[in-house]
């Protein structure tokens, strides 16, 4: 490093405050019609995450194509097909922050026929917002964006009641559409709901609250993004880490060091800790655990972190560690939600290939239990063909065993992915109900959302 | 409980490292492609960390179009010798003798789209399965539809309306023989979180992204810097301008910002009060609506 590198220093100057900030990851259903563009175009805005330029470009845009109001959803739609066809193919990732959150929005949009983006937006969301137009109630959509939620296990929904200009700021018919959403979801997993009243056109309760609405007494939607409480999102209960790679320097400064690389997935690690290494259930005691920015005292989800052991096991990519005193269940027979991604139907005595964390198996389709009708949330056993954007139970039998979790207790080891052997296509999203090949299919005639 | 909670910096830190592994387990010949600009710096320290105190497991690749700013070049080989990575550097001057590809036309003929074909033929000679960008999502519209790991044809083809679905952290990088993969770390960085991390993490970075004094031209709104390979318009005239790049790509469609900011919290606190993207100074993007989809689908970074 001489003076004569041809680079300036960095200072050691940072922004506190900005580095101290958490983030949330939200994902927005809906359709144009439902305002979800008008929406987000005004968090977007109103939070100053829309550059002169591309809103410069927006105003060119929607003048060559003749539109009277600025059409926001071409901030969303991205790829040429999406704008000539006025459609959302994909999901659009979107980066906001205020000065108390960072923001990544999953926009997905709303039609039945792109179940499989509303599946992917949500995989990986904090917090669903579901938009409700005023005038029209809960209708099938919102029935079925809800389940989405509920089956992905997103931990709070926000349900947004919008174009309340449009029915006068009614108190009564807020509170309808509150008892109506709420009757419907106590069949659903969703632990935490809120319900605003808003009229995104006209920012009421988005950014600022509204006096408007001076029934209401909750916070605008802003306000709700910004202070929910999402530190217990992750499982910090039951340890799990499944190894990525193993890191050996193989140099004489490291000569003995044998870090298992990889993400923990849930509890809490320390040095010290009696740990099992499975499948093979060798134990080992943690000698030391690295993070990016050093050792460290503890690591816990969602950190990716090397850790070495007292003693040389024979673990490698696709092992897990655990606590002697909290294990996984490891077994070959899966049950679990899956939602098909590809236009070739599922084949129920198809195989496919299995990645459940950083294991790959290839697995055999032992039974479709029913589909679920999206709509109206009830159970079909009559006609189990699962075709694209479907949602249904099946059991599914590996050639290796899985160390595997409820998916409603840890989203990390309780899902995996389907994969085509011949296309390599991801075809299918799995979210695992219990650990059986018995047939404990419930007789309820509505789906398992509420049983995840 | 409370205190299990990471800042956003360190949860995209920790996503990055998670992607940046799965890349060294399931590929067989990856590459990180490296500029010299702020994101693959950004993207390289991150490796250091993933394979820490392992050296990082793959080599450093550039494309040099030959109309790069020195300044890079210079940091790209300071770089690579200091953290002690293998460098493979290929030239489109030497796809053009080749008669892989051809000279562009016109005032400022840019070599930014030729060098997919030197990337591609890069990619072909050392049977690299992964490349490594440092591309974000926020940085243009279809990046924002760009996957974390994004399947190449065996023509090295991007199809947006085919990708793979990407949930929870399951990635699948299984591809047939031919194909390859380009995979992006930072996705969901913004252009703040990198320039907040250099700073976290006391980065050097190539003085261009700093105020200085220099000779440019004024082209449709773009500063381009004076060069050998930019032929002036009637009309037009070099000057003196105090400026600073955003971006660093090619000297040729990549233009300057007027700027004072001659340090690094002085450059934080102009991108936090930046009213136009960061894009907005590259030439190659001003093309047309979809410029960057389509090189994107013909093999681009």
């Amino acid at each position: 490093m001489s003076a004569a590198t041809p680079t300036a220093s960095a200072t050691a100057h940072t922004d506190e405050h900005y580095l101290s900030m958490d983030l949330l990851r939200f994902t927005t259903a809906g359709s144009v019609d439902d305002g979800k563009s008008t929406l987000i175009g005004r968090l977007l805005y109103d939070s100053k995450a829309i550059f002169e330029d591309t809103l410069e470009n927006l105003e060119r845009v929607t003048e060559q194509r003749g539109e009277d109001n600025l059409n926001l959803a071409l901030l969303t739609d991205g790829l040429r097909a999406e704008r000539e066809q006025g459609i959302t193919i994909d999901v659009a990732y979107r980066y906001f922050a205020t000065p108390k959150r960072k923001f990544i929005i999953a926009d997905t949009p709303g039609h039945i026929q792109y179940t499989r983006n509303m599946v992917t937006g949500a995989s990986t969301a904090n917090l669903a917002i579901i938009l409700i137009d005023a005038r029209k109630g809960v209708i099938e959509q919102t029935c079925r964006h809800s389940f989405i939620a509920s089956l992905l296990g997103i931990p709070h929904v926000v349900v947004a009641v919008n174009k309340m200009d449009l029915v006068d700021f009614s108190e009564a018919r807020f509170n309808e559409i509150v008892a109506q959403f709420s009757e419907f979801a106590s069949r659903l997993n969703i632990p935490d709901i809120k319900f605003i009243p808003i009229s995104a056109l006209h920012g009421d309760n988005v950014v600022d609250k509204s006096d408007r609405t001076p029934w209401y007494q909750g916070g605008a939607l802003l306000y709700t993004l910004e202070t929910v409480y999402i530190g217990s999102d992750h499982n910090h209960v039951d340890p799990r880490f499944s190894i990525q790679t193993v890191i050996r320097p193989n140099n004489d400064a490291h000569h003995d060091f044998r870090g298992f690389a990889g993400r923990v997935a849930g509890g809490v690690f320390k040095p010290g800790d009696d740990i099992v290494s499975l499948p093979s259930g060798l134990p080992a005691k943690i000698k030391s655990i690295h993070g990016p920015e050093g050792e460290l005292a503890e690591a816990f989800a969602p950190m990716s972190v090397a850790i070495t052991l007292d003693r040389e096991i024979d673990s490698s990519r696709g092992d897990l560690f655990a606590k002697l005193n909290n294990q996984p269940v490891v077994t070959q027979d899966i049950e679990a939600m899956i939602c098909w991604f590809s236009p070739k139907p599922l084949n129920p005595a198809g195989k496919y290939i299995l990645r459940h964390t950083t294991r790959e198996t290839k697995c055999a389709l032992k039974a479709v239990r029913y589909k679920v009708d999206i709509n109206t949330l009830r159970k079909q056993t009559e006609d189990v063909s699962v075709g694209m954007n479907d949602i249904g139970r099946i059991h599914v039998r590996t050639a290796t065993p899985l160390m595997i979790d409820p998916y409603k207790r840890n989203r990390t080891t309780g899902s995996f992915i389907l994969i085509d052997e011949f296309t390599n296509a991801t075809v299918g999203a799995g979210m695992i109900l219990w650990p059986d090949g018995g047939d404990r299919a419930p007789t309820d005639q509505f789906a398992d959302m509420g049983g995840l | 409980m409370s205190s299990y909670n990471l800042t956003h910096l360190a949860q995209l830190e920790h996503e990055a490292i998670f992607v940046l592994r799965e890349v060294a387990a399931q590929f067989e010949r990856p590459a990180l492609l490296f500029s010299g600009g702020k994101d693959s710096i950004v993207m390289a320290r991150l490796a250091q960390k993933a394979f820490a105190p392992a050296r990082i497991p793959f080599p450093l690749v550039h494309i040099d179009t030959g109309h790069n700013f020195s300044e890079a070049i210079e940091y790209r080989d300071w770089f690579a010798q200091d953290i002690g990575a293998r460098l493979v550097v290929r030239y489109v001057e030497d796809s053009i003798k080749a008669g892989r590809c051809q000279e562009e036309k016109g005032p400022n003929p840019s070599r930014n789209g030729l060098q997919t074909i030197t990337l591609l033929d890069t990619i072909e000679e050392f049977k690299f399965d992964a490349c490594l960008g440092g591309a974000r999502r926020d940085e243009e519209k279809a990046r924002a539809k760009e996957r974390f790991f994004s399947h190449r044809d065996e023509f090295g083809q991007w199809d947006p309306k085919n990708q793979r679905p990407e949930l929870w952290n399951l990635f699948n990088g299984r591809k047939n023989l031919g194909e390859h993969f380009r995979v992006f770390p930072l996705s969901n960085w913004t252009e703040m979180d990198v320039w907040q991390y250099i700073a976290r993490e006391k980065l050097r970075i190539p003085s261009i992204y700093f105020s200085h004094t220099r000779r440019v031209v004024n082209r449709n709104g773009v500063l381009l810097a004076e060069s050998p390979y930019i032929t002036l318009l009637e009309g037009e005239n070099y000057e003196e301008r105090v400026v600073r790049y955003r971006t660093v790509g090619d000297s040729t469609c990549t233009g300057a910002v007027e700027s004072p900011a001659a340090t690094l919290a002085e450059v934080i606190q102009e991108v936090a009060s930046a009213r136009v993207t960061e894009r907005g100074t590259r030439a190659d993007d001003k093309r047309s609506e979809s410029a960057m989809e389509d090189r994107k689908k013909a093999g681009y970074f």
